[in-house]
Order: structure tokens, then C-alpha cells, then sequence
């Protein structure tokens, strides 16, 4: 029998089985809905046959690990050789605080860092500003110049553990001000390893802390990409992000194909400064959310891969594989954690860490089961890690790659989730790109659609989300919440202080001259924040001279 | 007709966090519930906010804060409030405030206040009930 004819069997058989079986089972007990989809939308079938993958070429679409298309990952061993790294976000309080939390969490068994800045430090003010009252350490850590720099990161050997920055529009001040710790230790740029997120796109239209408009904004974040594939090899200078847009309301499908446009918008800019691409896109990296529907998930993180792969080699003409690589951070949805009966998000969090190394992540974070509540408990966060170490050791999942390959209903849900974010280019790409959809308020409105109809589902009871629209409980469930010293504020304000009448105030303004020289003159800026940042300058001081330059962002507000 | 007149409501973001999507959501489903509103945008200093309240002429100002600095900038707000003679405003919060936070805030005058998980029917209906009569 030809494969067509075996198709052709199977889709008699399964007539047969609708006309006869199925009616029986229905008459005597209904099917729950009257449809079932997705958070995407998609419209699920009650089962899924050969016939849904009757297009898939093994080959062609899934291959072999290590090897292109990479739809089964990016290695050829994948979890079998090395574990994804567990790396925890953290952040809060003065330096010295998370310092320790960074070392508690290093002695847990954790295998790399997560720095959460606070909102000054995220948004360019030094702990001082009248912006940042009430906000100093409270929901990361506050980190105003290289002498909380030296703090946060004593101790830690900077050639043994790699570090993602979450940071954005001051991404080339936070940068710099870790390697200037780096010369310190002794470790040479082309041994540091980590990650700044550096994606300033997703700023404009999901997360939105940032401080300077999209144009500048992005000649940073090219000026990173550059001086990093350069000096720092080792280093992510970018995390093309997916999570803040699923956050603020994005469906899956949505944040992938938005996500991978960003990505696409940064290999132009790249190009346009005149890079080659496989020398600079073997470095791109990339983060996503994963939230609670487990194979859509899981299609999801596939398809990412698959469709990088084919965009860089078909639309960007890349040669080395490594080019073509998606490797990817995972960070289980914090929009999912409920309030209400807050230990149940330990489930929650399994299920979609579940999800992330069943598709074959290269890093993940869990969530803590407090975190709808405040910053996570030592307590919660010791859960969150556990949960990563329990997948890894005892649930036998990442004995073998890619497990779900050849599930009918996965490969079926990878290929729609691969066209549906094909039609989403190709409405960009006529659009004129991501800026221009930007600014055409694009993302913002279908975002704020999406998470509209998402809460319409929850208060109208047709998703169901356990304890707080259903199972919900009168009783509370006590939990021991962390709450930041209101004193670190004033702590850090005086530290600050201290730091400004004792450093050398000549050498500094020396350097926030040439920076705004530098700056005015359109060159790669790293060079010179390097050097200002070293003379302690501030974040906040570095951010004015370029704000006096380049202006800053104003929202355009979509409800 | 003036008690004919829409509720007027400005959904508002104090402080630095950028957590605007339950904001967005409240701001749309009000708007979708007969009432008119204005959204602030991210980033609102204390000044701001009761400004945008004053101009605007409103009924009730709803505050949404997910970054944990409700503790200083919501007496900020209401001390505002008091010395422009916007005392008769309903002020509701939401986001995250934690439990215990809560009679602090009520003693500030914040009438009611809303974590997550909330329905956005719940909180039409209270801002309908308790939004103050207009002569």
C-alpha cells in the first residue's frame, strides 16, 4: 500500500468510526463543550489521526538533532549530554541582600544567575530621583553605579557562572559595569558568559520600560550586538523576547510570531551596520513564556525553532548552522499564578516547566508560588528550584529528545503554529516592518484584544481557572510573604551619596563630556560607557547625557 | 438631565512598573459598561494623577499598582487629593497589595480595593453602588 492509499484507509476508517461508534458514546454522555480550543484559539479535534500529518516529511520538517530544521533541538545530545541551566530570576533589596540570595540559590544547586534590577535602575534613575521614591529595591535590585555592581556580584566567580541581565534600555551601563567587575577579578572579556535581554522592541509595545525612543533604542542595542560578536564572545548581547508579550495579554501564536519578527527587525540592523551575519546570529538567543496548555506549549517552543532556522538560512542567507540555532530561556508564565489558594501554583508551575523541557529548553526559571502574592520567600523559591530538579532527576522525561515527535495532535499543532506566524510576517513585512507597526499602535491592539477576550473567558465561566472563577475556598492559605525593608531606601540614598562625594568628580565629568560627544557623533558607544562607568558614574548621570540627546519614549496608549 | 450624566472614572499608573494589563482590561470593560474613561498611561507621578482627576472632572479614580510602592505613593495621592478639594472621588486600588496592607490603605480613604483573580463585573457593580451622587 502507497502511503496515500494508506491515508485514504485510515480516513475511511475513521468516517466509519463517526457514523458508528461515536454517536452511541455521545447519546449517552455529551461531550463537555460544544468545542474545545486553545489559548491560541485553534479549534481542537477530538482526536487526532495520520491524516493530520499526512504533509510532514521527516526529513524535511523534523530531522535529526543538532541538524537543520532543528525542530528536535538545537543539540545533537540535548538534555541526555547537559541538563538545561536552572536559572532563577532574582532580585531585591540593597546588593548585599541578593548577593546572598545569589549565593543561597548557587549552594541549592542552582547553575546560573538571574539578575532582577528594580524599577529606577530598569528605567535610567539613580536611587535618588523623585521617581524612584517608594521604589528602591523593592521589586529587584537597585543598582545605581559600579559600586553596587561590586556588591551584587562579590564573591562570585565570574569565569564559573554565566549571568543573565534583565535589563533593557540601560543594557550598555549594566553590561559594562559587569565586565569592569570581570577586569576586577581578573577574568577576560572572552570568558565572560551570559545574557543581557537587550530587546528593546518588545519594550515599544509589551513591557514598556524603557527610556529612549525605537531609533536610538536600537542603534544601542546594535552597538552591544557589535562590540559583544567582537570583544565578548561568549556573551548573549541579546534575548529576543516572547515573555513580556504573552505577559501583557499575547496569545501563544501571537507571541511567537512577534517575538520572531523582533528577531528578524535585529538581523537587519545588524546587517545594515554592515555585519556578516554568521558572524554576529550565532549569539542571538531568545526567551519565551510557557503558560498552562501543555501541548500547544510544547508545539510552540518546536515551531520556534523551525522557523528560525528556515528564516535564517532562507531570508537571511546564513551558512554556519550555528546561525540557524534558536537556543532559548523559558520562564513559566507569572500571569497564570493566582492569589487565591496559592500552593496550587506549584502545580501550575510543574505543568509548564513540564512544557519547556519537553520541547527542549536550553534554561529555564520556575516561578515561585508566592509570586502572585510579592517577591518569592526563600522558602518559595527553594520549591520553584526543586520542581526544575524533580523534572530533571526523577520524571525520566529528559532521558530522550523530543518525545512528543510524531504525535499526530503535536506535529499538527507545530505546523499550524509555523503558518499562522508565516501569515503574521508576511502582515508585517507589508506593513513595513515592526517599527512602523509600532507606531501604527499593531501589537498593542491585537495584544490588548487578546487579553481582553482571555479575561471575558474567565469572568463568563468558560475558562476555568481553578480557585478563583471555581474550587474556589472560603479559608485562606497563610503564607509567609517577603517584604523589602522600607530602610533600604534611605540606606542606598546615603550610600549613593557617599559614593558621589567620594569618588573623582573631575574624571567623572570628563567622561560624561566625551560620552556626549561620542554619542552625538553616531559612533558604537560601548568603548566609552565602559570607560564611564569604571570613573563610577551613574546609571542615572550616563542615561541624562543621552537623554538630552536622543529624547525618550512616550507610550502610544491602545486599550 | 445632570444625573443622566456617564460616570466618569481615570484608571491611573502611579508609580514605576509597567504592569498595565489588568488596567487596560478595567479601562476597556467600564468603558464597554456605560461608564467614560480615561487611562493615564504608565509612569504617573502623585501630581499627575490628581491633575488628570481635577481636569478631567471625574467620579472615581481607580489605581493600579503591581510594583509594591503603593505604600508610598498612595498617602501621596490622597493628601493631594484632600488639599484640591477632591474629597468626594471614589478612589478604588488594584493589583498587588498585599493583605495586610489593606486597612492601611481603607484608612487612607481608598474605599475599595482589588487584587487578582477579581472579576470586572465585580467592580462595576461596586463602582455603580458606590459612586457618589451628583447634584
Amino acid at each position: 500500500m502507497s502511503d496515500k492509499e494508506k491515508i485514504d484507509e485510515i480516513a475511511k476508517q475513521r468516517e466509519r468510526w463517526e457514523k458508528t461508534t461515536l454517536p452511541k458514546w455521545i447519546g449517552q454522555s455529551p461531550e463537555r463543550k460544544s468545542e474545545f480550543r486553545n489559548h491560541s484559539g485553534t479549534l481542537i479535534k477530538r482526536v487526532y489521526t495520520p491524516e493530520d500529518i499526512k504533509d510532514l516529511g521527516y526529513t524535511r520538517d523534523l530531522g535529526f538533532p543538532g541538524e537543520y530544521p532543528f525542530t528536535r533541538g538545537v543539540h545533537a545530545t540535548m538534555h541526555r549530554g547537559r541538563l538545561w541551566t536552572m536559572r532563577q530570576f532574582s532580585g531585591y533589596g540593597t546588593a548585599e541582600q541578593t548577593n546572598q540570595r545569589f549565593k543561597y540559590l548557587l549552594k541549592e544547586g542552582e547553575t546560573g544567575l538571574s539578575i532582577a534590577f528594580d524599577y529606577p535602575s530598569i528605567r535610567g534613575y539613580d536611587s535618588d530621583h523623585p521617581f524612584s521614591k517608594g521604589e528602591v529595591g523593592i521589586c529587584g535590585v537597585t543598582v545605581s553605579s559600579l559600586k553596587d555592581m561590586e556588591v551584587l556580584l562579590n564573591g562570585i566567580p565570574l569565569n564559573k557562572v554565566t549571568t543573565s541581565m534583565t535589563i533593557n534600555g540601560p543594557a550598555a551601563m549594566l553590561l559594562a559595569m559587569y565586565m569592569a567587575v570581570g577586569d576586577k577579578q581578573g577574568v577576560p572579556r572572552e570568558k565572560l558568559g551570559g545574557t543581557t535581554q537587550n530587546d528593546v522592541l518588545k519594550e515599544f509595545f509589551a513591557q514598556k520600560l524603557i527610556i529612549f525612543p525605537p531609533k536610538p533604542s536600537i542603534k544601542l542595542v546594535t552597538d552591544i550586538i557589535e562590540y559583544c560578536t567582537k570583544h565578548v564572545p561568549r556573551w548573549n548581547p541579546i534575548s529576543i523576547s516572547g515573555y513580556h508579550i504573552r505577559e501583557a495579554g499575547a496569545n501563544a501564536v501571537q507571541e511567537l510570531a512577534f517575538t520572531l519578527y523582533d528577531g528578524i527587525t535585529y538581523v537587519e540592523s545588524c546587517l545594515e551596520r554592515g555585519m556578516k551575519v554568521d558572524e554576529f546570529a550565532p549569539r542571538l538567543s531568545f526567551f519565551f513564556a510557557a503558560h498552562n496548555d501543555l501541548f500547544e506549549e510544547i508545539a510552540k517552543f518546536r515551531a520556534a525553532r523551525r522557523i528560525w532556522a528556515k528564516t535564517m538560512k532562507e531570508r537571511f542567507h546564513a551558512k554556519n548552522p550555528r546561525s540557524m540555532w534558536m537556543r532559548m530561556h523559558v520562564q513559566t508564565a507569572g500571569f497564570t499564578l493566582t492569589a487565591q489558594q496559592p500552593l496550587n501554583n506549584i502545580t501550575r508551575v510543574t505543568i509548564q516547566a513540564l512544557s519547556a523541557v519537553l520541547a527542549g529548553t536550553q534554561s529555564l526559571h520556575t516561578n515561585s508560588f508566592d509570586e502572585a502574592l510579592a517577591l518569592p520567600s526563600e522558602e518559595a523559591v527553594r520549591i520553584a528550584l526543586r520542581t526544575q530538579q524533580i523534572i530533571a532527576h526523577e520524571s525520566g522525561v529528559a532521558n530522550t529528545i523530543d518525545p512528543l515527535a510524531g504525535s499526530y495532535y503535536v506535529e499538527n499543532l507545530t505546523d499550524e503554529m509555523e503558518e499562522r506566524t508565516m501569515e503574521y510576517f508576511r502582515k508585517l513585512d507589508d506593513m513595513g516592518g515592526a517599527i512602523p507597526a509600532i507606531e501604527k499602535g499593531f501589537f498593542q491592539k491585537e495584544i490588548a484584544d487578546s487579553s481582553y477576550e482571555y479575561q471575558k473567558e474567565v469572568d463568563e465561566k468558560r475558562r476555568i481557572l481553578v480557585g478563583v472563577n471555581d474550587y474556589t475556598t472560603e479559608e485562606k492559605q497563610p503564607i509567609k510573604v517577603l517584604r523589602v525593608d522600607p530602610k533600604v531606601e534611605e540606606e542606598q540614598v546615603a550610600s549613593l551619596h557617599k559614593l558621589k562625594r567620594e569618588r573623582d568628580n573631575r574624571k567623572v565629568n570628563e567622561m560624561l563630556e566625551k560620552l556626549h560627544y561620542v554619542a552625538e557623533k553616531d559612533e558604537n558607544l560601548m568603548p566609552t560607557i565602559i570607560d564611564t562607568v569604571k570613573a563610577y558614574a551613574t546609571i542615572g548621570e550616563i542615561c541624562d547625557v543621552l537623554r538630552k540627546i536622543y529624547g525618550e519614549f512616550k507610550e502610544l496608549i491602545v486599550i | 438631565m445632570q444625573n443622566q450624566r456617564k460616570i466618569r472614572v481615570l484608571i491611573a499608573k502611579p508609580g514605576l512598573d509597567s504592569h498595565d494589563r489588568g488596567a487596560k482590561i478595567l479601562a476597556r470593560a467600564l468603558r464597554d459598561a456605560g461608564m467614560e474613561v480615561i487611562y493615564t498611561g504608565l509612569k504617573q507621578t502623585p501630581e499627575q494623577i490628581v491633575e488628570t482627576a481635577l481636569q478631567e472632572d471625574v467620579d472615581v479614580i481607580g489605581l493600579s499598582i503591581l510594583s509594591g510602592a503603593h505604600k508610598t505613593l498612595f498617602p501621596m495621592i490622597m493628601e493631594l487629593l484632600k488639599q484640591k478639594g477632591l474629597t468626594d472621588v471614589l478612589v478604588v486600588a488594584g493589583g498587588i497589595i498585599p493583605e495586610e496592607d489593606v486597612p492601611e490603605m481603607k484608612k487612607l480613604g481608598i474605599k475599595g480595593i482589588f487584587g487578582p483573580g477579581t472579576r470586572t463585573d465585580e467592580i462595576i457593580q461596586y463602582i455603580f453602588e458606590n459612586v457618589p451622587k451628583r447634584i
